[in-house]
């Protein structure tokens, strides 16, 4: 079964307007093409991303959901070896154009990771660090915000007596809603989470899919799983990817009771 | 972004080029410094002559006393460097490698051999040898770089070994072999490239050391007939010359020194070639 | 069959007691050094020993501290010159050069660090030594012969730019790419980066680096010699002739047979040096097993 034949038969432009009615776009990628030195790694993205809500990039290992979560903010930049076209718009801004300061615009996107990194310093400067770098200086202000944001992933009352120990020092769980508490005190729009629960224990991973269903109130989420029960519990909607492409997208209800193509049908079916 | 940290950016990025490119030009300068000295002094005669009488004062000759002792000295220790260094090596990775304390201490421990300055073996080295009233030798020189060089061996064929995958031990035993037959006939084959490598890498360390074969190889005119005479080498070849406040006997020294330059960055080159062809 | 066995008893026995060679080298070097160094320790006190400046060996006076001093001043300094040109020289190789830029550069820099110390004695004469005869010391308004201190600390300098580079260019290659985007994804700049995150999680690894380095460089013999003057004093400036312990140990060992006692203090000399520098890599490469098992 040759794979192109399943790809539903949407044209290139037709694929850019699937913005679902009734929803506030915030993200708009466009022709997002990325290759590396013999491989196109990412073909024609066409995806608008709406606020407010969980967006689920869902596919198989290696079909390019962390790439393109990675373009969202840039983080592409860190690999020489890729190239990439098209454009991504946040508030109207193509980040990829290289017109706009950078660091500013990753400061609208928060990043959770596959495995928890806290920077090698206190858990209050874990926090604080983002504060510092946006140009606060008022030491009321940053310890305010820090408490804020531990309280918003339910860390404060398990680290408000150590807060000047080191952060490697957490429990992995722990390190992760550390991560993400970083990640929204610089107050982003967006948080980019790729398959953030991997590394974590049940528990843990339940904790932090409540802390997203709470937070989708005031950000949008992008959440790269591979986990189909994750995807399910989660999702408003679903962009389902396979070899670097968006094979469908729609509202998780739509995606999950009634897939059109045969390779989603299958993925569904088998359950990774 | 604020003007201050973008120029705090441009700032380092520029800064830490310049130094990169400061660190890269004196060390050319060195190679630089050395071949441009020495190239009109290099000739057929240095080469391939012992040092005729007042050598030291200007007269004539070269310095093949020099170079054939190095070369004798630097091959007998890789030698019995390899003899010692290879049991060790394998026997880390193949007895060892099933308690991880033990292991991590042992090569902490060679590691720290390996910090040991060469004045301190060539001492250590003398006054053995005064102990048991034997005079300066090639054969001394040989057992004093032996063991300074070793740890260096050790460790470079461990380095090798430890991506040797432990299935393949497992394979090995399964098929019947003991542990000797697979640490030499598995291990030693699959490693054997990397093997030279380490041997390369410590024949280059060990024909560049002055200061252990100071006390122990000796000085002579003479090309080395056996073990028991004392060996001239180019290191303190070039730092006996250069002492010299004659012009001719400074510029051979340079010659000398392009000369060992010339062996050491040929056997280091060779050395990574055979290990990337792995 | 039985001789399969045989053998493989044999050799392993071989591998043990090679083994137990280097695991009893130091210990025998160090044990060997001080049954030689008794003879001093006998008719003198350590301390005087160490802190006395007053040595006539034909005197019986064996005062190792214009040697102590000048071996740190010379390694100290060298090192304070070689520290950040190799910090800023590795944080752009692996940061901000291109990545072939670094690939073409690490295996230059293992080879020049293979350099042997007699050659960087000789670019030390030739170079180092006029410039701080003629250019450096007069600029300072000071007369130097060039043979001095500061030639030697330079000279170390520059040899011990190789090895302390390497080691900090695999410093920063064992900080995760991770931690690298976790700070730029907060909107960290890439020097911001560096310097609140990857200084600080290579710390342990960037202090054991120089802490080698210095090891190093303080048993670095025949380079420093060629160029430091070998003067008994108290070195006053760093354009001052200076006499580091392991050129005491080099040049003297020749007629150390002739004078009663002197064997013995250069040995002392030499188990000095071999205590100091043990200790120090102990300490650090225990502390990078430490960061490495982290």
């Amino acid at each position: 079964m040759s794979i192109k034949t399943t790809i539903p038969v949407i044209s290139k432009e037709a694929a850019h307007f699937q913005v679902v009615p009734g929803e506030v776009p915030v993200l708009n990628i466009r022709n997002l093409n990325v290759r590396s030195k013999n491989a196109q790694i990412l073909k024609n993205i066409n995806l608008v991303v709406p606020k407010n809500k969980i967006t689920v990039l869902l596919g198989p290992s290696g079909c390019g959901k962390t790439t393109l979560l990675k373009c969202m903010n840039r983080l592409t930049d860190l690999y020489s070896e890729l190239k990439l076209d098209g454009s991504i718009e946040i508030d109207g801004e193509d980040i990829l154009s290289g017109k706009y300061d950078i660091t500013q615009i990753r400061q609208k996107m928060g990043l959770v990771m596959q495995r928890p990194f806290p920077l090698p310093m206190s858990i209050y400067d874990n926090i604080a660090y983002g504060l510092k770098i946006k140009g606060i200086r008022k030491k009321s202000i940053i310890s305010e915000k820090v408490e804020k944001h531990l309280r918003e992933v339910a860390l404060w009352d398990e680290v408000k007596d150590r807060l000047k120990t080191s952060a490697q020092r957490l429990s992995i769980g722990q390190q992760q809603r550390l991560c993400l508490a970083r990640g929204l005190a610089v107050e982003p729009e967006i948080i980019l989470a790729d398959e953030p629960t991997s590394a974590l224990d049940p528990i843990s991973s339940r904790v932090i899919e409540e802390e997203f269903l709470k937070l989708k109130a005031d950000y949008t989420i992008i959440l790269v799983t591979h986990i189909l029960r994750q995807a399910k519990r989660l999702a408003d909607f679903v962009v389902f990817m396979y070899y670097g492409e968006i094979v469908e997208y729609g509202p998780a209800s739509e995606i999950f009771e009634n897939p059109k193509t045969d390779i989603l049908k299958e993925y569904l079916r088998v359950g990774h | 972004m604020t003007l201050r940290r973008k120029l705090e950016e441009k700032f380092f990025r520029v800064l830490t080029a310049l130094v990169a490119l400061l660190v890269v030009f004196v060390l050319a300068h060195i190679l630089y410094t050395i071949i441009s000295k020495g190239a009109s002094s290099l000739s057929w005669e240095i080469l391939s002559q012992e040092p005729k009488g007042g050598f030291y004062m200007g007269g004539g000759g070269g310095i093949v006393n020099a170079i054939a002792g190095s070369f004798y000295l630097a091959i007998g220790a890789s030698i019995l460097a390899f003899i010692v260094s290879l049991p060790v090596a394998l026997f880390i990775n193949i007895y060892l490698i099933r308690y991880r304390r033990l292991l991590i201490g042992v090569r902490f421990f060679l590691d720290v051999l390996w910090g040991i300055p060469s004045i301190v073996y060539g001492a250590f080295a003398f006054t053995i040898m005064i102990f048991f009233g034997l005079r300066n030798s090639l054969g001394a020189g040989i057992v004093t770089v032996g063991a300074l060089i070793a740890p260096i061996m050790i460790r470079a064929m461990d380095e090798v070994l430890k991506t040797i995958p432990i299935g393949l031990q497992e394979a090995s035993y399964s098929l019947g072999s003991t542990k000797t037959e697979t640490a030499y006939k598995i291990f030693f084959k699959q490693a054997l490239p990397g093997f030279a490598t380490a041997v390369l890498l410590a024949f280059g360390r060990g024909i560049g050391d002055a200061a252990s074969v100071l006390f122990t190889a000796g000085y002579t005119d003479h090309v080395p007939r056996n073990l028991s005479d004392p060996t001239a080498t180019l290191p303190l070849s070039i730092f006996f010359q250069l002492g010299s406040p004659i012009e001719e006997v400074q510029n051979r020294a340079y010659a000398a020194a392009i000369v060992l330059t010339f062996i050491v960055l040929c056997i280091s080159i060779t050395a990574r070639v055979l290990y990337r062809k792995k | 069959m039985t001789k399969r066995i045989l053998i493989d008893n044999i050799s392993s026995k071989w591998m043990l007691v090679c083994l137990s060679f280097f695991l009893l080298l130091p210990l025998a070097i160090g044990t060997g050094l001080v049954l030689k160094s008794e003879d001093l320790l006998t008719g003198h006190t350590l301390s005087s020993l160490i802190f006395s400046a007053d040595w006539s060996p034909s005197e019986d006076k064996f005062g190792f501290w214009p040697f102590i001093l000048s071996s740190l001043w010379v390694t100290i300094i060298a090192l304070i010159i070689s520290m950040p040109l190799c910090l800023l020289a590795a944080i752009y190789l692996s940061q901000f050069a291109p990545k072939w830029l670094l690939e073409f550069m690490r295996p230059v820099i293992d080879i020049l660090a293979g350099i042997p110390s007699v050659v960087y004695g000789v670019w030390g004469v030739l170079v180092i030594v006029p410039l701080v005869g003629d250019t450096i010391a007069p600029f300072f308004n000071n007369e130097s012969l060039g043979y001095s201190i500061l030639a030697g600390a330079l000279v170390l300098a520059v040899m011990s730019i190789p090895y302390i580079l390497n080691m900090l260019l695999e410093v920063f290659r064992q900080v995760p790419v991770e931690l690298g985007e976790a700070s730029l994804s907060l909107g960290a700049t890439k020097w911001e980066t560096i310097k609140h995150v990857f200084i600080r999680k290579g710390a342990t690894g960037i202090l054991s680096a120089y802490g080698l380095g210095f090891s190093k460089a303080l048993g670095e013999t025949i380079a420093v010699m060629m160029v430091i003057g070998n003067v008994v004093q108290e070195p006053a400036s760093v354009f001052d002739a200076g006499y580091p312990l392991p050129a005491l140990i080099a040049n003297n060992y020749g007629e150390m047979m002739s004078i009663p006692s002197y064997d013995s203090a250069l040995m002392f000399g030499s188990l000095l040096l071999f205590v100091i520098i043990l200790a120090i890599n102990i300490l650090f490469r225990y502390l990078i097993y430490k960061s490495e098992e982290k």
